[in-house]
């Protein structure tokens, strides 16, 4: 595989939002697809509705999980303001910015110290580096942390990662969860997808 | 990946998508090693976690949460001068509690080999320092083998449990936090099962275990031996590897995560350097470093955190009379923090400016203000901030202490000023207390930090009667690293036991004032704590409630869960921002306007905030079951 077909993806969002699940599915996905892959999830402090960001990296010759700072093809962010933190740090000039449009509000938004994210400044933001901006919300989404799955479902039925076929997703999921829970998520990724 | 426990038991080769400290338990098992004790602590509690996902009784070795990481590494001990190989893991400020008795294991036979794998935090992720754990090799002469990924992880640990036996020496393995948590495809190897022998093989006659006053001299002498033959070892390893780029004049010697780092920055380069990597740093690999710097004219040592390598090698130029230019740290900043590739491309730039290239910086589009880990909705520990802070008065001195209180010392509550380490805010507070007759000090000490390091400091101010305040701030749990259980739990890793009463342990040590409230009763405590602070002499508030996390976890799982939420009624409410400026819950949101809304997709409906509102505006709107 040449350079020019590895893939930098960086996701980012708030602890509790599942960033966890996110990441592994895409990873698993990505290994069903034959890809070479590294890849790194920040723990521990962060857990505690602090910023939590996964690392991966697929392709060949690829060495550090971690990202170089602007080389992100890819930024997937589960929250607005976090997404323009994404933007901001990793996305490379002329990528691709995916995000669930919900706002978890920042201690200093929260103190009024400073004035909330707005989806206009993520436009902006994205337009300043040339960027697609993919902005996803689901309005009758019954359980919150399900909105990673719906973001995946987009990445999916975007065909953001061209090489993940829908089979290596459904697969992924598999090998993640079981009973309730993964009929619950495969339902809901078919939905987004179909 | 169905089940973690069944492939980490698998009997043939295989492939699977790992972080490094799932790779590390696959490989104790291969090694079989028999014994193995930790204390919870961030780079490594998953490992704990992986070992979990095989059933108890299929453990082909046993393992224990100790109360400390002192205490598990001398059950390790313990376990392998008796013939049992052993492992204890902790992280990077874990082996200063171990230390008194770490620096002593090479010094001992250690019949059936032990290995520390230690943690480090580069970066200080989730700890209160950096420290450079190869410190303290240097320090017990004890040898260090250092990965730098997950596949190394596995394949480092195997062969230096097989030295460690062979040798019946101690062998630190040295991880760092993004190596523990890296994932990749590891490829393990066929295990089979055996027959362990458990008779204890434990005999003063085949060697001398107390070192005291002359017999220390033969034991130190035995572990610097031991280590100067252990450099032919790692004279000839492979796990020393050359990248050779077939570069006469440029090269860089380095070792773990560093060492990927490098490799992406030199991806774009022309002519890029030889590299070292070097797979054993303690003690220092000294021929294949020789010959590298006599094939180079310039050397690049490319180090984390502290200038050990450099040092060595700079004197194993200078014992060769090999004149050649070698550039370790440049500047303060070669000092901090992890070295990821970004930070190396800058460290690299530095050294050969011509050769590396730094891209423009990019300008922030937009400031983003950070996001601090800060406590749950629900949490224990905020009822109680908020209605200590009330209580005493903004001149008064509170100290902090580690666990997921910590986090008090942010806005809005700004409880816990000063912090050292584990278990350290008694006794800082009372130093704080001497000659202090106007301003009130206030301890704060986690269940689970209680028993790993708090008693002494407890014992203490009983002991030398001192006028201090500690509020016990009791979750029931190890929360910040993953809820591990604690003495106090009614579980330990293995069972359910008779949890220890922490009351019964504070009127064991002779503390007189003790009192108890459950920090949603707000009133109680505010009445508790205002008597506790006003009394002369050592008092005690056990400030509970179960850890809300771990709680809504559990019921979620146990289809007990009960998804209500508070509402506002915005009629009744004036907008005094108690709830979200003083009280501070994240589930609070705050519109353009001032109007205070409830971010359902966080609220858990624990109604902590309701008796916060001055108007009685926060109402409680129950939901029947709710999703899993």
């Amino acid at each position: 595989m040449q350079k020019k077909d590895r893939l930098n993806i960086y996701i980012i969002g708030v602890g509790g939002q599942g960033i966890g699940l996110l990441s592994e599915v895409l990873i698993r996905a990505a290994d069903y697809a034959g890809l070479n892959l590294r890849g790194v999830d920040t723990h521990g402090l962060a857990q505690r509705g602090g910023t939590v960001q996964s690392h991966l990296r697929l392709g060949e010759g690829i060495h550090s999980p971690l990202i170089q700072k602007n080389k992100a093809d890819l930024v997937i962010s589960l929250e607005r303001t976090e997404a323009l933190r994404g933007i901001n740090n990793y996305l490379k000039q002329e990528g691709t910015i995916i995000y669930y449009n919900t706002s978890w509000q920042t201690l200093d938004v929260r103190l009024r110290n400073t004035k909330e994210v707005q989806a206009k400044d993520i436009i902006k933001a994205a337009q300043k580096k040339e960027a697609e901006l993919i902005e996803v919300y689901k309005d009758d989404l019954k359980e919150i942390r399900m909105q990673n799955i719906v973001v995946l479902g987009e990445i999916a039925k975007r065909k953001i990662v061209p090489q993940i076929r829908r089979r290596d997703y459904l697969k992924a999921l598999d090998d993640l969860m079981e009973g309730e829970k993964l009929e619950n998520n495969v339902s809901l990724f078919k939905t987004i997808l179909d | 990946m169905k089940s973690m426990g069944k492939m980490l038991l698998k009997n043939q080769e295989f492939s699977e998508i790992v972080i490094g400290n799932t790779a590390l338990v696959r490989a104790m098992i291969e090694s079989k090693t028999r014994v193995i004790t930790s204390y919870p602590g961030s780079p490594m509690p998953e490992t704990a976690e992986a070992i979990k996902s095989i059933k108890k009784e299929k453990r082909p070795f046993y393992f224990e949460f100790s109360t400390n990481e002192k205490v598990a590494t001398e059950i390790a001990f313990g376990a392998a001068i008796n013939g049992h190989l052993s492992t204890v893991f902790f992280k990077s400020v874990g082996l200063n509690v171990a230390a008194d008795s770490f620096v002593q294991l090479p010094l001992m036979k250690i019949k059936g080999g032990m290995i520390v794998v230690v943690g480090d935090d580069p970066g200080a992720n989730s700890s209160q320092n950096e420290q450079d754990n190869r410190h303290y090799a240097h320090l017990s002469y004890m040898p260090v083998f250092e990965p730098s990924d997950p596949q190394e992880v596995y394949e480092y640990y195997k062969i230096a449990a097989e030295q460690s036996q062979k040798r019946e020496m101690p062998i630190l393995l040295r991880l760092s936090t993004h190596v523990c948590h890296a994932k990749q495809k590891v490829h393990f190897k066929a295990f089979k099962k055996v027959n362990f022998d458990n008779s204890p093989k434990f005999s003063v006659r085949s060697d001398n275990y107390i070192p005291i006053t002359s017999k220390v001299f033969p034991m130190k002498k035995r572990a610097l031996k031991r280590l100067e033959i252990f450099k032919d070892y790692a004279n000839q390893t492979n796990l020393n590897q050359l990248v050779d780029n077939g570069n006469k004049n440029r090269g860089v010697i380095t070792a773990g995560l560093p060492y990927l780092s490098l490799r992406d920055v030199l991806e774009d380069v022309e002519n890029p350097p030889d590299i070292l990597k070097l797979g054993i740093v303690y003690p220092i690999p000294e021929k294949p470093i020789k010959k590298f710097l006599q094939a180079h004219k310039e050397i690049k040592i490319l180090e984390e955190l502290d200038d050990i390598l450099e040092k060595e090698i700079k004197v194993i130029a200078f014992d060769n009379n090999i004149n050649i230019k070698i550039i370790g740290k440049q500047e303060v900043e070669d000092w901090v923090n992890e070295y990821t590739p970004y930070k190396v491309k800058k460290v690299m730039q530095k050294t050969w400016p011509k050769i590396i290239k730094l891209e423009p910086e990019v300008k922030k589009i937009m400031k983003v203000e950070n996001r601090p880990a800060q406590l749950c909705p629900g949490c224990g520990h905020r009822s109680a901030f908020y209605v200590i802070k009330q209580v005493l008065s903004e001149n008064d001195i509170t100290v902090a202490d580690i666990g997921c209180h910590t986090l008090g010392f942010l806005p809005p509550y700004e409880m816990g000023e000063v912090l050292l380490s584990m278990g350290h805010s008694t006794s800082t507070g009372t130093g704080l207390s001497l000659f202090n007759k106007e301003r009130k000090v206030v301890s704060f000490l986690g269940d689970s930090t209680m028993f790993h390091a708090g008693l002494p400091g407890i014992v203490n101010a009983v002991y030398n009667d001192h006028n201090i305040t500690l509020v016990i701030m009791e979750n029931g749990t190890t929360a910040m690293t993953g809820h591990q259980n604690h003495p106090a739990s009614g579980s330990n890793f293995n069972k359910k036991i008779k949890p220890v009463k922490i009351r019964e342990i504070l009127k064991g040590m002779g503390v007189t004032s003790i009192y108890e409230a459950d920090t949603y009763a707000q009133s109680k405590l505010e009445t508790i704590i205002k008597k506790a602070i006003n009394e002369d002499g050592f008092s005690v508030v056990i400030a509970s409630h179960p850890c809300m996390l771990k709680f809504t976890r559990e019921a979620r799982k146990n289809n007990t869960f009960k998804d209500n939420k508070v509402i506002i009624d915005q009629d009744i409410c004036e907008q005094i921002h108690e709830c979200v400026e003083e009280f501070g819950c994240p589930s609070f949101s705050i519109k353009e306007n001032g109007e205070v809304d409830v971010n359902e997709d966080l609220c858990i409906g624990d109604g902590s905030c309701i008796q916060t509102c001055p108007v009685n505006a926060i109402n409680i709107k129950r939901t029947e079951g709710g999703i899993k």
